[in-house]
């Protein structure tokens, strides 16, 4: 369990702003800024935090559907950062990704036998028969029915496209899974149907997640760690419980205390931190900490110096100068 | 206190070339004045469409078939079209999911501001503005004055969902319908959207139905819950009532399928199995019985009515007849 299967250091995806005559690149969006953590063989790692953070971009990168502009990308020992797309074949089928729409994702004029099978298609990795069979597994161990093959996504409610999606991405027998919101387009009852199944499998299969989400009750459900994202950078990772009972960094705590608690006593006694003003711009973000404009506990060094992703203590890290 | 909304028995269907798609089938439940109360339920049981059948709203095919939907006494069911101009936005304000598909892309956030004020209030053209800024102001939108001559998509979510917000409350409505106001939201942003409601129902008197499948969003904002399954009420009450005195296995399912943050040790969730029944042939029974473990055979063939438990607190199941087998709820909460 504690092999890492990924290890991520410092990645960078700076996106290139071009403005004026001559499309000149005057400015860059960086969406993931210097961003390092390791993955365990086995586990889940949560990444949550606000929209537009960098979440998905940071999945997609490690993944490579975007080219990373700096950092290492190891996995199981060799780093893929630098990877041509001949190169990176072996890998797009160890790592699978599902995506946060189950409207958007699924191409409507394919088959659902389609969809599942066009990885094993791309890579060549079977016969019609055997491919069929594996179809027809595949839709039973999420849930659906063999005849569902046949039919086309549109006929299917956001659970069930989820599971299709699902279905997909274990269609080429991965190792590592990006969930990249998975359960935030569907109602609760289905949530709960989704998460039971993404663990069964998990411990059927021996598989590596990183769950990206913003409902923070289910990140630490599902996660063993999560790390937090604001604007471009980590700013804490921990133990999901040690995160929960001793959130160290600011933002980290004004997340926790908007959770909505699905109780009116506990509630009532809730004190929040309703964090004041808007996310800054991740175009030539500010100087110093990322935070400062929103934080409470801003000091003069917050704007001159950026603080350092630092460990506390069993693997529990914050950037803040704070600690 | 004094009564705003009472809805009887509404039923609500759209005639598609399937046959008749009945949405609500027989809701009854009322709101008083200065009152924040929520609906929960799945998608598709009926939520939207119940309170789209206040305001009005409906598609083309839609028709409310039976039901009285008094706002102070008046029978909105009834009221001709040009009389119901006058209450929506005027007199009920209603917030939708998406505030990109209400607000309009190509009008100023200000002269959307401002229409319903010169429309419906009468104002003068600076009054509105001056009103505008006021709301804009009020919802917690920073430098409010540069912001009006800004079109929606220079705001974020967030703001967006602020702006549908003002605009819903800047002719000050009796009656304010929020219809998953937060859902597409982030939890901070959230957190301020909610914040922003409850004091707004605090400075005017605002009444609220809030509409969400989210238990903790109604938790933190409302004094009543209308639990929906299936284009009826499920259960009924206050608040307290349903969260620690459930008495429908829908509800049971609907509180135990949230993950509870504070659990240490991680507990599998329990999803409600199965699929919500078909409204274009809806079961002449109890609609949950396919999926609960506790149908009964009368649960197969008669609906159940609105059992009373206690003062407003109501729930349509057998289990709750004196004659019927005692359960005892499967709820998790006693060790919060
Ligand atoms: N224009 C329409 N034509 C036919 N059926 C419709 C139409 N609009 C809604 N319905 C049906 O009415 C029922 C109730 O829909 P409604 O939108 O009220 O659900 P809801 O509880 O608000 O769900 P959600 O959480 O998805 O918004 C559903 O079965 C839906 O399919
Ligand atoms: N292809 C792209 N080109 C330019 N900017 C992008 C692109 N994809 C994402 N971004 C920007 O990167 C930032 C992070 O986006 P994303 O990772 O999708 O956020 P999240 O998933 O956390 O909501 C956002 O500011 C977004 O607008
Ligand atoms: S570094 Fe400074 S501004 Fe940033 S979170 Fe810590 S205290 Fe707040
Ligand atoms: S009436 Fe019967 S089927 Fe319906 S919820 Fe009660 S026990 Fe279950
Ligand atoms: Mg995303
Ligand atoms: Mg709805």
């Amino acid at each position: 369990m504690n092999k890492p299967l990924l290890e991520i250091k410092n990645l960078k995806k700076y996106f290139p702003i071009k403005k004026g005559l001559f499309n000149k690149t005057a400015h860059y969006l960086k969406a993931v800024d210097n961003v390092s953590f390791t993955i365990n063989k086995g586990e889940t790692l949560g990444l949550v935090g606000e929209s537009g953070c960098g979440k998905t971009t940071c999945g997609r990168t490690i993944i490579k559907l975007y080219e990373p502009t700096d950092g290492q990308i190891i996995y199981d020992g060799v780093d893929i950062a630098k990877f041509s797309d001949k190169q990176m074949l072996e890998y797009r089928k160890k790592m699978q990704m599902i995506f946060q729409d189950p409207y958007a994702s699924l191409d409507p004029r394919m088959t659902v036998g389609d969809i599942i099978g066009e990885a094993i298609d791309v890579h060549k990795l079977m016969g019609p028969k055997e491919r069929e069979e594996r179809i027809q597994y595949l839709l039973n161990r999420v849930g659906l029915n063999s005849e569902h093959a046949s039919r086309y996504p549109h006929e299917f409610s956001g659970g069930q496209r989820q599971r299709i999606g699902i279905a997909r991405a274990l269609a080429v027998q991965p190792e590592f899974i990006i969930c990249d919101e998975p359960i935030s387009a569907l109602d609760v009852s289905i949530q709960a149907q989704v998460v039971n199944m993404l663990e069964d499998l998990q411990s059927d299969l021996g598989l590596t997640y990183l769950f990206i989400a913003h409902d923070l009750s289910m990140v630490k459900h599902i996660s063993n760690r999560v790390g937090v994202m604001y604007l471009g950078k980590l700013v804490e990772l921990a133990d999901s419980n040690e995160l929960y009972t001793k959130p160290l960094h600011p933002y980290t705590q004004a997340l926790l205390s908007a959770i909505p608690i699905p109780d009116p006593d506990e509630s009532a006694k809730k004190k929040r931190i309703v964090l004041e003003g808007e996310i800054p711009s991740p175009i030539d973000p500010p100087p110093g900490c990322r935070f400062k404009n929103r934080c409470r506990y801003a000091k003069p060094i917050c704007s001159e110096q950026e603080p350092v992703f630092k460990d506390m203590g069993g693997g529990h890290f914050v950037a803040c100068h704070l600690y | 206190m004094e009564r705003l909304l009472e809805i009887k028995n509404l039923r609500t269907s759209f005639f598609t070339h399937v046959g008749e798609v009945q949405a609500v089938r027989g809701v009854s439940f009322h709101l008083d004045k200065g009152e924040a109360i929520g609906i929960v339920g799945e998608s598709g049981s009926g939520k939207s469409i119940t309170m789209m059948s206040v305001m009005r709203l409906l598609a083309d095919n839609g028709k409310i078939v039976e039901g009285e939907i008094l706002f102070e006494g008046r029978d909105l069911a009834k009221l001709p079209e040009n009389e119901m101009q006058k209450v929506r936005g005027n007199e009920i304000g209603m917030i939708f999911q998406d505030p990109m598909t209400s607000l309009n892309p190509v009008l100023t956030v200000g002269d959307q501001l401002m229409e319903p004020l010169i429309k419906h209030k009468k104002m003068s053209k600076e009054e509105a503005f001056n009103r505008a800024v006021h709301m804009l102001e009020l919802v917690g939108i920073p430098s409010p004055k540069s912001r009006m001559s800004q079109y929606p998509h220079e705001f974020s979510g967030g703001m967006r969902q602020r702006v549908m917000i003002a605009m819903a409350l800047a002719c000050e409505p009796k009656l304010l319908i929020a219809d998953e106001p937060t859902t597409a939201l982030d939890v901070t942003i959230q957190a301020q959207i909610l914040e922003l409601m409850k004091d707004l129902k605090q400075k005017i008197n605002t009444s609220i139905i809030l509409i969400t499948h989210d238990l903790g969003v109604v938790a933190d904002l409302c004094s009543r819950i209308n639990v929906m399954y299936g284009g009826l009420i499920a259960e009924t009450g206050t608040t307290r009532d349903i969260f620690y005195n459930p008495k429908h296995p829908y509800t049971w399912g609907l509180l135990n399928s949230v993950p509870n943050p504070k659990n240490l040790v991680k507990e599998r969730l329990k999803p409600i199995d199965g699929q919500p029944p078909d409204l274009l042939k809806p079961p002449a029974g109890c609609p949950f019985a396919p999926r609960c473990q506790y149908a009964m055979r009368i649960c197969m063939t008669q609906r159940p009515p609105l059992f009373e438990i206690g003062e407003g607190h109501k729930a349509a199941c057998w289990l709750n007849h004196k004659d019927a087998p005692k359960v005892e709820a499967p709820i998790r909460r006693g060790d919060l």
